[in-house]
């Protein structure tokens, strides 16, 4: 889990960092990025896989639309928010319309191993690394 | 000199214990609307499954609250967040009109949806105007 862990908590520091050295935290101000900032996205690395996390509840699942094209990840897809007409509304914050992210992926993905799963909303993309790339131990005789 | 430091100490007293709680958490978004038999409150809470939602009246004060658990491969660093905590908290103040025993509560992926009633006695009724 994150929160228990502390795992993304380090690095607010580590992208304060990133920022100053380098403008903007990359994955979040690509060109192609769009303004909403729906879904926020979480991005995890291992040594075999990348593991990108879109938290956006009450998407229609037939809507989600994923594709990698020359390392670009690019995740669109459509939350309807069913407002109710003549019901008076105190607050609308949710995200309401389509959307789509899109983030450059490392050089050793394999476009071809990848897969998906929608659950309690959130998506959960899963990249593996090209097998050549992935570390090997090497024996000394 | 010392009366500055003082009042900086103060001050930070004062918040403390506003903020119970250290673990940061998420506070939800929502939407409320009425009509005229009740209220409904939609919330974003992804990652969120039913046991571990917890949805409670205390008074006239609704608290909706949960941990996501996120399924997460061992041995992972991340790279980029957006999302930097795992709590979610919000709590809401009820008016009396408001028939807490009957909210009911669904989880459909991610988003709750709470249903709270007004009492019988509280609906509108509609006053004919008779015409002389």
């Amino acid at each position: 889990m994150f929160g228990t862990t502390g795992l993304f908590e380090e690095l607010q520091r580590i992208q304060r960092e990133m920022e100053n050295a380098f403008g903007s935290a990359p994955w979040a101000n690509g060109i192609r990025s769009s303004s909403t900032g729906f879904p926020p996205v979480n991005v995890g690395t291992t040594a075999d896989e990348v593991d990108v996390y879109f938290f956006a509840p009450g998407v229609n699942p037939e809507s989600w639309d994923i594709s990698i094209q020359n390392n670009v990840l690019s995740v669109a897809g459509e939350r309807r928010v069913i407002r109710e007409e003549g019901a008076s509304y105190y607050r609308k914050e949710r995200f309401d319309g389509e959307f789509r992210r899109t983030f450059s992926l490392p050089d050793d993905i394999d476009a071809e191993k990848v897969d998906a799963s929608y659950k309690d909303g959130v998506l959960h993309v899963r990249l593996q690394r090209k097998e050549s790339s992935k570390p090997r131990q090497i024996k000394v005789n | 000199m010392n009366d500055k430091t003082e009042l900086a100490t103060k001050k930070e007293t004062e918040i403390k214990p506003v903020d119970k709680q250290s673990e940061p958490s998420i506070r939800p978004a929502v939407d409320i609307f009425e009509d005229e038999s009740g209220i409904t409150l939609h919330a974003d809470m992804p990652g969120i499954s039913k046991e571990r939602l917890n949805v409670k009246v205390e008074g006239d004060t609704l608290m909706i609250e949960g941990d996501a658990e996120i399924p997460i491969p061992e041995g992972m660093e991340p790279l980029y967040a957006d999302v930097r905590a795992t709590h979610y908290q919000r709590s809401f103040s009820l008016s009396s009109e408001m028939d807490t025993e009957k909210v009911e509560a669904s989880l459909n992926q991610g988003v709750l949806t709470l249903r709270i009633p007004k009492r019988e006695e509280h609906k509108p009724r509609k006053i004919e105007v008779k015409v002389g």
